[in-house]
């Protein structure tokens, strides 16, 4: 195992978001044991793990929904562990929710609206650049989301989560339920995105595509953090070929 | 036969990663024909405003036989008052998506406020007399108002769907035994109530202005509604009203934005409240006197009718919703003419089934030709074996008299057999929603004039009763043919 390393763009500043030692309890239920995870901005970084492996409760536990028991959230340096949901929020981070989650009876542009709640609908500015990056969106804009095909869907829940300008952008399961095609076509997009220069912590049992483009990667099993490193040296990881790569 | 000729590519074939069902939507959104069909393109492009003014028309043309007879603005303050009452519970169970039992203790609470501030009561030895000025105690009452949203809603918001609504239904209900009890300090005079409140009284520019007049409070009323129309509609389209919307869908994902859904819970909370609170004021002035019994669950049950049938969020919806329901509800009350409930059950009773058979003009044609011809028939047939059925006398007739005398058989005792015909009634509607095709149209014309015959032999007399089978009938023929109410627009599941 491999120190969390010197690879990826972070300089040697402080992590934009850092989980030390983290213990999260559903009732008597133990699921994350100790985690240490961090993302450098403009980072992106993987958290791979099978099911009931802890990845949605440790974007869960970022976010604030799940408190955890033992141990400290940070963000970008500031001790956030007992703040709440929309306090995070604000301070930037944003998330594409599992199965995107978008409210299907309102138009995209409200979807859009949404997502910059907190800076009070969204700046001309903002929508400028959920526009570039998804030209659709804009010609979409008065549809109702709930009748937009999968992938559609999808670039209204990125756009939603990059209208507040996140520093950190979280995303649980991208390529569940898209097509293989719209699956590469997503990931696409998340490259795209963070190469714009946001940060971004993807959860996915997909090893194959997220490693392939992410800096780093944590490895999850049954809440522990069994596997670290960049990702290249991920893919060439014996254990993990074994488990997720299926070569 | 092994040469099977490929399938020949289609000539326009679907670019791969481009999802044509959301391409061509435009091309495959139902385009009905004709003038109907232009007729609902050009509702669906209207802004609601304009709605609003087509609407309002139609709803006040079927008045005028009402308005010669001098009853409009009696019935219309009531339209009104339940108009405005529903605009403040759609922001709660529209908007916001919560399921409030307990809105018609504001609905009393502003009363009883108004009562207070503004009128006289003698009570064991007390004596309290203030006469505030309308203006200043309808504020005040609307202010308190807000407060019980904010202490209902801050001790609830945590609470979902059937949770808050039986917390919910116990406050309604605790404050009507708190009014029937409080007696002993004197503040609510218990089971009697309030009377001796004052009319609305303002004192503008050294001028007093009293509104004494029923027709002064219809005036007053519409201004009420015009004003919380305006207000609601840009609430619902400003970011507060988006992000109700929004917490409404999915909460959680509401969160997750950013958007707090619990103070915007309390929000609605307060604004239903307070627009509940108006109501209640002018309510009280209007019939100088607040009373336990007019914050009853009765009075609840109507105002989530005019909810449902308005449909759930939508604005235009509550003036048509409190239009019907009340305006059947005052019709079919003992103290209006029996001849216009009559007009109202005959009329609900053949837009029942032109509904039932609207996907065929041949069959509506059948059904309609064949139950005018079942009545003659029937009657024909009685006056020749039974005399005696066709020798009573129709309560007070009006102009469908001549109508109803050669087409209803009316007995002359009716008690006995109108029973029976009652439960036959109820077997023969039941059946007839299980039936289909033309053995429905079969039973039909039966079922008509079964109905017609029990009307006029027995529900006449209590049409009090007759509204809420009426009612009742109503909800179930909306939930089969519009579930999302006359003006709800229909939910769209996401995928």
């Amino acid at each position: 195992m491999s120190e969390p390393s010197s690879s990826g763009n972070g300089a040697a500043s402080e992590p934009l978001l850092q989980l030390e030692s983290v213990d999260t309890f559903y009732g008597p239920i133990h699921i994350l044991q100790g985690v240490n995870l961090q993302v450098r901005s403009g980072e992106l970084v993987c958290l791979l793990g099978g099911n009931a492996s802890g990845k949605s409760t440790t974007l869960k536990t970022v976010l604030g929904i799940v408190r955890p028991r033992n141990g400290t959230v940070r963000f970008e340096g500031e001790d956030v562990t007992s703040r709440s949901t929309s306090y995070r929020i604000g301070k930037g981070i944003a998330i594409v929710p599992e199965n995107r989650r978008l409210f299907g009876p309102m138009t995209v542009l409200e979807n859009l609206q949404m997502g910059a709640y907190l800076q009070g609908g969204g700046t001309k500015e903002a929508f400028d650049r959920v526009y570039s990056l998804f030209p659709l969106l804009h010609e979409r804009r008065s549809q109702l989301a709930g009748t937009l095909s999968g992938g559609e869907q999808q670039m209204v829940a990125m756009g939603r989560a990059l209208m507040g300008k996140p520093k950190l952008l979280l995303m649980d399961e991208p390529s569940m339920g898209l097509a293989p095609i719209l699956v590469e076509r997503s990931f696409e997009i998340i490259q795209q995105v963070h190469e714009s220069g946001v940060a971004m912590l993807v959860v996915e049992q997909n090893a194959n595509v997220s490693l392939s483009i992410a800096d780093r990667g944590y490895v999850l099993s049954t809440g522990r953090l069994v596997l670290e490193g960049p990702a290249a040296e991920l893919r060439e990881h014996e254990d993990l070929r074994k488990a997720y790569l299926g070569r | 036969m092994a040469e099977a000729t490929p399938p020949p590519s289609a000539p326009s074939a679907t670019q791969i990663g481009v999802d044509s069902w959301v391409t061509e939507s435009d091309e495959r959104r139902l385009h009905r024909a004709g003038a109907w069909g232009a007729v609902l393109r050009g509702w669906e492009r209207l802004p609601p405003p304009g709605k609003l003014a087509l609407v309002t028309p139609a709803i006040a043309v079927p008045f005028i036989p009402i308005v010669s007879s001098g009853n409009l603005f009696n019935y219309g303050i009531f339209i009104l008052l339940y108009a405005l009452l529903g605009l403040g519970l759609n922001v709660v169970v529209g908007f916001a998506g919560l399921l409030d039992l307990g809105y018609v203790a504001f609905f009393g609470f502003g009363a009883y406020t108004f009562a207070f501030l503004s009128g006289t009561h003698h009570e064991k030895g007390h004596v309290f007399t203030h006469h505030w000025p309308a203006e200043l105690s309808i504020p005040v009452a609307i202010v308190l108002c807000g407060v019980l949203g904010l202490f209902l809603g801050s001790t609830s918001r945590r609470l979902l769907g059937d949770y808050l609504a039986i917390v919910t239904l116990f406050f309604g209900e605790a404050f009507v035994v708190f009014t029937n009890s409080a007696d002993p300090y004197g503040v609510t005079n218990g089971s009697n109530g309030l009377a001796n409140i004052d009319p609305l009284k303002f004192y503008a520019f050294g001028q007093h202005l009293t509104i004494a007049s029923v027709r002064g409070y219809y005036w007053f009323l519409l201004g009420c509604v015009i004003v919380v129309l305006v207000v609601l509609h840009f609430m619902s389209e400003s970011r507060t009203g988006r992000a109700w919307k929004a917490s409404r869908e999915d909460p959680l994902a509401a969160e997750l934005m950013g958007i707090p859904v619990n103070r915007l819970k309390i929000t609605a909370f307060i604004f239903g409240a307070g627009i509940a609170g108006l109501a209640g004021t002018v309510f009280a002035a209007a019939q100088t006197g607040a009373f336990p019994q007019n914050f009853s669950t009765q009075v609840l049950i109507l105002i989530y009718a005019v909810v449902i049938l308005g449909g759930v969020g939508s604005l235009t919806g509550m003036l048509v919703g409190a239009a019907v329901i009340i305006a059947s509800n005052q019709v079919l009350d003992s103290t209006s003419p029996p001849n216009l409930q009559r007009v109202l059950f005959y009329a609900a009773l053949i837009i029942g089934f032109a509904l039932m058979f609207r996907s065929s003009w041949r069959k509506l044609a059948v059904v309609a030709a064949s139950t005018v011809a079942l009545g003659f028939a029937a009657h024909a047939i009685a006056s020749a074996a039974w005399p005696r059925g066709v020798h009573g006398s129709v309560t007070s007739g009006g102009f469908l008299t001549g109508a109803i005398k050669h087409w209803v058989l009316l007995p002359t005792n009716p008690g006995r057999i109108a029973d029976y015909v009652y439960v036959l009634v109820i077997v023969l509607a039941v059946s007839l929603t299980q039936l289909k095709g033309w053995w429905r149209v079969a039973l039909a014309p039966f079922v008509f004039v079964f109905t017609a015959f029990l009307w006029e032999n027995l529900l006449i007399q209590q049409p009090a009763v007759t509204r809420y089978v009426l009612f009742g009938a109503l909800l179930i023929v909306l939930m089969a043919i519009r579930p999302q109410g006359l003006f709800g627009t229909a939910r769209v599941e996401i995928a």
